[in-house]
């Protein structure tokens, strides 16, 4: 699989980065490598072998339906740009 | 051209658990902004989620009523997008392993004009899987600003998605209704809708009839009731027959339904953002389901809506139709089956005519369905039309099943007439009190003395010797004359069986 620069750009724009067309190059090179190693990667045989969705071999804990945490939205709110009557104000977004 | 319509529905359930899927804040509706949004939930640095057991056992419940394969092993990914509500910018939900694969749901539907007889049908379910809802935004009032309300960040969901095997806005919405009904008869969902505790996104797509391959769908998203459901699939069915028969095509898109306009929009903002790059969370290790597990959760199960209505056929020997009519929503199912409890089994074909009859045909007049709300044991009356009402201000159902119980069993032994029994039920409903003191205040009681009946039958001989001669000439239709006449006279309360007989032997001669 090869990338283009408009992929790159693309991406970055999905993960909101903003990158300039300069940086996009060197990005292209770097992510490029990182294709070409998969790529070697794909060459090993791996029928039967079950995915892995974690590196480890252990499982979720989980933990009991009960409510453990109080209200502390205020110090949370002290580090927060904007709010008002409770609430996190953000620049407007609207459908 | 003849089209077919091709609907399948993703659905949103909220999990009526006491804290969040992945922290341990309230998941209590109407708390103050952001009193329920702990660190977790607003995404500080370093914080980790851990899964809450209440949550998985819901989903597992959930997959055991639907006949389900759950999955022992299960993933949790990350849905990458970015807005101001989602503040760890994705949402946790489970992508290639989802914890309920493969299970079904049998749907009702009624007889009506269009579709002629009522009948059955079974609509498969592809998977469920347990995700994070987001905040809310608020866009009014903040001069210029979006306010932000995290309390609702981090509430668990389980996404129930089905095939496309739906064919006609009706059987979309006796799937959305047997699926609501069936998460608050299993106690995993509270189906308060108003509230968004349930919520359907619907695609819809129509192809010419006989045409195997699908055609493109749209995706309907955030119906909050069964009639804006029913409403934006018609309108959107409509929508893309004109588009295509005008030469168009249909392009695939996310669209809203705006109830007011009665019409489905684009909602082009989202078509960009539509690549999530999911990828397994490295926070949240597979998800084991054991057999203890399953044990454990299969022990919770109550009796289910298919199991009731075969108890209710074999048992109370009522027909197929009775049963499942009556077990097609949860209330009304609770609400006959704590009526028979109160009255005996002897008597529950009385009773389930006159839940589906008189009880039934009351609601549909007022526009009104009952809700049982089991924490309080309350029976309170709804309006499914009605977006506003909480529910603690609906009013109460004026008559409980086991005060219904009463009447029926007052019918049953020969106090009062059924027609007399529709009075006291007005009466009842009315909330003038129980059938017994209703019956006692009124004087309703059916006369099965046979002196007091054979003298208004002599009475009534006596008044009408034309219809009696009529009658002894062989003319039976008169019979009924004389029966009417009888009834009028005791005001409905003569016994019919005891009036037949008295009436055919007087005539005799």
């Amino acid at each position: 699989m090869t990338l283009a620069l408009d992929d790159v750009k693309r991406i970055a724009h999905l993960a909101r980065i903003e990158v300039s067309d300069q940086e996009a190059e060197g990005y292209l090179k770097q992510l490029s490598g990182i294709f070409a190693l998969v790529e070697e990667m794909q060459a090993v045989d791996t029928t039967g072998v079950e995915p892995m969705a974690h590196a480890q071999e252990v499982t979720q804990r989980l933990r009991d339906d009960a409510v453990t945490e109080t209200d502390l939205h205020a110090a949370f709110q002290a580090v927060a740009p904007q709010t008002e009557d409770g609430l996190y104000l953000v620049p407007k977004v609207i459908e | 051209m003849q089209w077919e319509v091709v609907i399948g529905l993703e659905t949103h359930a909220q999990l009526n658990t006491n804290s969040k899927i992945f922290s341990g804040a309230s998941t209590a509706f109407g708390a103050a902004p952001n009193a329920q949004a702990c660190a977790v939930d607003i995404a500080l640095p370093g914080v980790l989620p851990v899964l809450n057991r209440g949550a998985v056992e819901k989903a597992v419940k959930f997959g055991l009523a639907i006949g389900a394969k759950i999955n022992r092993k299960s993933i949790f990914a990350r849905k990458n997008y970015f807005y101001p509500d989602l503040p760890k910018g994705y949402q946790i939900s489970q992508f290639e392993l989802p914890i309920v694969a493969e299970g079904e749901l049998t749907i009702q539907l009624p007889p009506s004009t269009s579709s002629g007889q009522g009948y059955e049908k079974t609509v498969r379910i592809t998977r469920a899987h347990l995700e994070e809802d987001a905040g809310k935004s608020l866009h009014e009032d903040f001069h210029g600003m979006t306010g932000i309300d995290l309390n609702r960040a981090g509430t668990p969901l389980l996404e129930i998605v089905s095939e496309p095997d739906m064919r006609s806005a009706a059987e979309a919405v006796a799937y959305a209704k047997a699926l609501h009904s069936l998460v608050r008869w299993i106690g995993i969902c509270d189906g308060n809708m108003q509230e968004g505790s349930f919520r359907c996104d619907a695609n819809v797509s129509v192809r010419p009839k006989g045409q195997e391959a699908y055609g493109t769908r749209c995706e309907i998203k955030n119906l909050n009731s069964f009639k804006f459901l029913e409403k934006a699939i018609e309108f959107e069915v409509r929508r893309q027959i004109e588009l295509i028969e005008d030469g168009g095509r249909v392009v695939q898109e996310t669209r809203l339904y705006d109830p007011d306009r009665d019409e489905t929009r684009s909602m082009r903002s989202k078509e960009e953002a539509n690549d999530y790059r999911y990828f397994p969370d490295p926070d949240l290790l597979p998800l084991v389901v054991d057999e203890a597990f399953l044990d454990a959760a299969r022990k919770t199960l109550v009796e289910l809506p298919r199991e009731m209505c075969e108890r209710f056929e074999k048992e109370l020997e009522l027909s197929h139709y009775d049963a499942t009519t009556l077990t097609a929503t949860f209330d009304r199912a609770i609400y006959f089956d704590r009526a028979v409890m109160s009255l005996g089994n002897k008597n529950a074909k009385l009773c389930a005519n006159w839940v589906t009859g008189e009880f039934s045909a009351r609601l549909n007049r007022e526009g009104k369905e009952i809700l049982f709300e089991a924490t309080r044991d309350k029976w309170l009356l709804v309006d499914p039309a009605s977006q506003s009402s909480k529910q603690e201000d609906l009013p109460e159902l004026p008559i409980s099943p086991s005060q219904l119980g009463k009447l029926v069993v007052r019918i049953a032994d020969g106090t009062i007439t059924n027609n007399i029994a529709k009075k006291v039920f007005d009466a009842m409903w009315a909330g003038e009190g129980d059938a017994d003191a209703i019956i006692e205040a009124k004087g309703l009681k059916q006369v099965s003395d046979v002196g007091a009946i054979e003298k208004i039958v002599d009475e009534i001989l006596a008044a009408n010797p034309g219809q009696v001669a009529e009658y002894r000439s062989g003319k039976d239709k008169v019979f009924g004359f004389f029966v009417g006449q009888a009834m009028k006279a005791s005001k409905g309360k003569a016994n019919p069986a005891q009036l037949n007989e008295i009436l055919k032997k007087k005539l005799a001669g």
